[in-house]
């Protein structure tokens, strides 16, 4: 039963009754409405519980600024948390329910802090579980239950979300009078517009509005200006769109909501747009937040902001209490007494804190009989789960009475919504005649117009918008011709009352009391954080003066709503516990979102395997065929072993290297980023950047390089190959390519632009294929290959170009696994084939490809690094014994830096090889190393740190676990026992041996 | 987003640049004969100004080229954008 629908009027259509639940309830509204409106047409006063003190709270606004109506839509997959009751559309089927209150709203457990609240106040959680530190983690598991808004759901969301990028001359934010007037003019002017609304219907104030405009009421000028709108080829109309940030150069992002029931109903359907939209001028017409005001028990279900009431009545036609109290120190809040009168609501009185009382409108009221008290002020609220009386007195407190009501609605003046122009990099000033915030001259080209410019009436706001759509246009580019223009063109709309006698607002931060603040029942200044008066005067006593400070101790402004209602009465408060003028007070820092966005929508299509793009080797149908197991590295794929007969990854790995080390195994490396270097200055550029003697490389020959930083820090390495005296070729690691290239090519730009030398990236044009393995030269030949491959023809270290089984190929004699070993680089579209080929001949020697995981430990038998998991940074060529590439002839980028103190310290981390005690543990890669005998750890808190585990593997050839690590003077301090220790806590001996733990000798890679 | 006018391309947005750091830091000549705390100037300091900032910038998914800017730090605006002219580490002057 919506006991509390009017019987006439709103904007809902009462053909199309919604039903919904709210906390379990089944109830009913129209369509139309929000859940705010079908809640109070329901007569639903609780709507959640306060943050701190759980006290019952009730719907105070209609509109983004809403802070105790927080709800959790639906549930499983598709439940959204802290959503706004007052901008949620009401739908069939509609389930929410409060995030605030256990075991229910009506009856909470937390509400005992209400009582309790004197040792809840500001900085409560910072004084009271600091020490003892070690319980802090047994208290952060209460504190976090109790703090958040809501649930996140733990399911993948079905629905779609999309992002849409746009363009266009002239954004208009907000589509209440001021914004429709400018669009209008702006698209009558040929500016492609775009007008976006964060309600599902435009118009703003005035669809709860009886003024009239050009001779319509507000209402029907709204519709004649959206058809306008509609028609127009170069507007694109945004109902239902959030304009959540201002970025820089004129950059928007616009959240959609395009269908507003969640679940996927129809596949494909797109449940919200996020638009990213670039505008040549911008015209902000966002509004202006009616600010509650500060008395006793202000936080009360029942207590409203009196234009929210007016919404209500006017818009949704519902009547939001029955026998109601207006409490103003303006003139705003008059016609929400009329509406109500209208509405058949019993007003009581209107309660206006200035002597003089209202201007014009006070006619009105007389009119109606409606009781006007000025001078007055409303002291104090009673009833807890609605209000059922205020109580009400002189400025100065005497002729103290009670009124009966059950409804109270307040205006203490009204906020500009200057969220977007500061966002935008706009200052704002305090104005002292409005008491407010206005923006300041704006820093991009914006303009703020009506309300959220400190412009309250109708009259000013559509003139403003008019000129300001105008100004936009034109500075956009070139418009309609003038004669043409002045056709099409036409003036200001106009309404038939401008308003013009209203009396001053004036200013009621606090409504005064017999005793102290402290000593009177609670008066909330932030609704959602629970932040009351005492708790800002007990910051400023403390000594938190800076609103930012007071911001961070009292969370005033904290909450999801941004104190979009509390923050002006918050910082006017402070001032007067200062004694400063508000405009001394300043603000704080405006960011967006201005709503909360999803995640949905901020990640768009980018989930799954759209997430970020995947790269693939030419050979990877084939790996895929073969049911290898894939490891990302960088965007790329790479197997990372072969698995046959249900192997698990050790025996797989175990079996790969044996092959590998006894016959012959075989890898995809074309991943490896190759840059090809060549000009005249070719070789000049390469002793830069590289630490090796790079004019001393013969052609034909290839070295092992690696490059540094500035800061003598290892960067890549890779092997270069001199394929003329003024070409080289040279690789890099996976993840490495990109950034190398960029690197060589930053030095080559800025620092020596007059070296004649291209780089080009070939990581793509060329696979790589190892072949490792005593059998390794027999498989190649077996191919049909027109290089003499004996060991006397074809050393190691070199290359030859030649052809393979009929194509072009360069044959690299290198080797990463300390075997006898050849990469055969080859164009990419001979790859697959070439692969296969090598596959076949390869049989009688049972060839058997291996991943990233086999080569990982091949190389670690041989004590060879990988740059980026033996290295992180911070790691010189001397900490790897590395000092042989270091060339003396010459500069290199980084060379000073090994110079440094701090380079040549004798404790630096240096690298060395491992060997568990106990002969078959594998140390955990990151374990730490520990200077220590097991169970005797010297009780040092920290335990120092000697160093870590970088490598650590079971070796198949070896029968026993390997490891590779970087300890403090390691060099030093072979033969030493050392405990690591894993996350598990448990320590293991090892000892510090050479990290060259297999064919020290290296004859293996001669092996014919 | 920033919109950053490419000397060789003209207006992208940011998402295609790179930022390279204050521009115009040349690399010693003769890195040898400095002192560890003159190396370390021109390794580590940078002015970080409150204003007009002259940086290095790259136009790394594009044409790949470095250019200079000239970007105040407080605003984020752009007042120039130049080819790098020869010499040391984009300074163009």
């Amino acid at each position: 039963m919506q006991n509390s629908r009017l019987p006439s009027g709103g904007r809902i259509d009462r053909k199309r009754p919604l039903n919904f639940r709210f906390n379990g309830h089944r109830l009913q509204g129209y369509a139309g409405d929000t859940l705010a409106s079908a809640l109070i047409a329901n007569d639903v006063a609780v709507v959640g519980r306060g943050f701190k003190y759980h006290r019952p709270r009730g719907i105070i606004g209609s509109g983004a600024e809403e802070p105790n109506a927080i709800i959790q839509l639906g549930r499983g997959a598709t439940a959204e948390p802290a959503l706004r009751a007052t901008q949620v559309e009401l739908y069939e089927g509609l389930e929410a329910s409060s995030v605030k209150g256990w075991p229910g709203v009506k009856f909470d457990l937390g509400a005992i802090n209400d009582w309790a609240g004197a040792a809840l106040a500001a900085g409560f959680y910072y004084k009271t579980f600091m020490r003892p530190a070690k319980l802090w983690k047994f208290y952060e598991h209460f504190i976090r239950r109790s703090a958040g808004l809501g649930t996140a759901p733990s399911l993948p969301d079905p629905d779609t979300y999309s992002h849409r990028n746009a363009h266009c001359d002239v954004m208009v934010v907000g589509a209440g009078p001021a914004g429709l007037a400018a669009a209008v003019t702006a698209a009558r002017d040929g500016a492609r517009v775009i007008i976006a609304d964060e309600q599902s219907e435009f118009g703003g104030s005035l669809l709860a509005s009886r003024e009239s405009i050009d001779g319509l009421a507000a209402p029907d000028w709204v519709a004649l200006q959206c058809r306008t709108l509609t028609n127009s080829k170069n507007v694109t109309l945004l109902p239902g769109s959030s304009v959540f940030g201002y970025y820089d150069y004129n950059f928007l992002g616009i959240l959609q909501q395009c269908a507003i029931e969640p679940g996927a109903q129809n596949p494909g359907r797109i449940r919200q747009r996020l638009w990213r939209v670039r505008a040549k001028q911008v015209v902000l017409a966002q509004g202006a937040f009616e600010r509650p005001l500060v008395f006793c028990n202000n936080d009360r279900p029942g207590i409203m902001l009196a234009s929210a009431v007016s919404t209500y009545v006017n818009r949704y036609a519902v009547r939001p209490g029955r026998r109601a109290v207006v409490f103003t120190n303006n003139d705003s809040a008059y016609q929400a007494s009329l509406d109500l009168h209208r509405a058949g609501v019993n007003v009581r009185c209107v309660v206006d804190s200035r002597p003089g009382g209202a201007g014009q409108i006070a006619e009105s009221l007389r009119e109606a009989a409606i009781p006007v008290h000025c001078g007055s002020i409303i002291t104090n609220a009673y009833g807890r789960k609605r209000i059922s009386a205020v109580e009400v007195a002189r400025l100065d407190l005497s002729q103290r009475e009670t009124l009966e009501c059950d409804l109270l609605a307040m205006s203490g003046g009204w906020s500009p919504a200057v969220h977007l122009h500061s966002q935008a990099g706009g200052s704002i000033h305090w104005d002292d005649d409005r008491h407010c915030f206005v923006p300041a001259p704006s820093v991009q080209p914006n303009r703020s117009v009506g309300a959220c410019n400190g412009t309250w009436t109708l009259a000013t706001c559509l003139l403003e918008g008019h000129e300001a759509g105008l100004a936009a246009a034109r500075n956009s580019g070139q418009r309609l011709p003038r004669d043409q223009f002045e056709r099409t063109v036409s003036a200001a709309p106009k309404p038939a009352n401008d308003a013009a006698n209203e009396h001053a607002t004036t200013p009621l931060w606090r409504v005064p009391g017999a005793r102290d603040p402290e000593r009177l029942p609670k008066q909330f200044v932030d609704y959602q954080n629970d932040t009351t008066v005492s708790d800002i005067r007990l910051a400023a006593r403390e000594g938190y003066t800076s609103i930012e400070h007071l911001k961070r101790y009292t969370a005033l402004g904290f909450g999801t709503d941004q104190g979009k209602l509390g923050n002006i009465n918050g910082m006017a408060i402070l001032a007067e516990c200062l004694g400063k003028p508000v405009s001394a007070i300043g603000t704080t820092t405006f960011r967006p979102p201005y709503t909360p966005v999803s995640f949905g929508a901020c990640a768009g299509e980018s989930i799954g395997s759209l997430y970020d793009p995947v790269r693939k080797t030419a050979i990877h149908r084939w790996h895929e065929d073969q049911k290898a197991h894939f490891e990302p590295v960088g965007q790329w794929l790479r197997p990372s072993h072969y698995p046959v007969n249900g192997e698990d990854l050790q025996s797989a790995v175990q079996r790969e290297c044996i092959a590998t080390r006894n016959s012959v195994g075989i890898m995809d490396a074309s991943t490896l980023g190759k840059i090809d270097v060549r000009g005249p200055d070719a070789c000049k550029f390469l002793e830069w950047i590289y630490t090796h003697n790079v004019s001393k490389l013969p052609v034909g020959r290839c070295a092992y390089g690696i490059m540094l930083g500035e800061d003598g820090m290892i960067k890549d390495d890779g092997v270069m190959s001199r394929l003329g005296e003024q070409h080289f070729y040279v690789t890099t690691t996976t993840g490495g390519a990109a950034g190398v290239l960029a690197w060589m090519e930053k030095w080559l730009q800025t620092e020596w632009p007059q070296l004649r030398v291209h780089l080009t990236s070939m990581t793509e044009h060329y696979s790589t294929i190892a072949v490792a393995g005593p059998n390794s030269g027999r498989v190649i030949e077996k191919l049909g290959c027109d290089v003499d491959m004996s060991r006397e023809a074809f050393p190691f270290m070199t290359f030859r170009s030649g052809n393979l089984a009929g194509v072009p190929v360069t044959l690299s004699r290198v080797s990463f696994s300390g075997e006898l070993a050849f990469e055969i680089n080859i164009d990419s579209r001979h790859a697959l084939d070439t692969w296969l080929k090598l596959m076949e001949a390869g049989r009688e020697f049972g060839i058997t490809p291996y991943g990233t995981e086999t080569m990982h430990v091949l190389r670690a038998e041989k004590g060879y690094v990988i740059v980026g998991q033996d290295t992180d940074g911070s790691v010189t060529p001397v900490d790897l014994r590395m000092n042989w590439l270091l060339s003396k002839d010459k500069d290199f980028l980084g060379k000073r830096s090994l110079a440094r103190s701090d380079c040549k310290r004798s404790d630096r981390k240096q690298f060395v090889g491992l060997k568990a005690i106990d002969g078959k543990t594998v140390v955990a890669e990151g374990a730490q190393l520990v200077t220590g005998q097991p169970g005797r750890i010297p009780a040092r808190i920290p335990i120092p740190i000697a160093g870590h585990v970088s490598s650590s593997y079971y070796s198949a050839v070896l029968q026993k676990p390997i490891a590779l690590g970087l300890i403090r003077a390691g060099h030093t301090r072979v033969g030493e026992t050392v405990l690591a220790i894993g996350s598990n806590g448990v320590e293991v001996p090892v000892e510090i041996v050479s990290p060259v733990f297999y064919d020290p000798k290296g004859e293996r890679q001669n092996v014919q | 987003m920033l919109i950053i006018d490419c000397p060789y391309c003209g207006e992208r947005d940011e998402t295609e640049f790179s930022y390279g750091g204050e521009a115009g830091i040349a690399r010693p000549q003769h890195p040898e004969s400095l002192t560890d705390a003159e190396w370390a100037d021109y390794l580590f300091m940078r002015s970080n100004p409150r204003g007009p900032h002259r940086e290095l910038w790259n136009h790394a998914q594009g044409c790949r080229r470095w250019f200079v800017a000239v970007r105040d730090t407080v605003t984020y605006r752009f007042s120039e954008t130049a080819a790098l002219q020869a010499g040391a580490s984009g300074d163009a002057e």
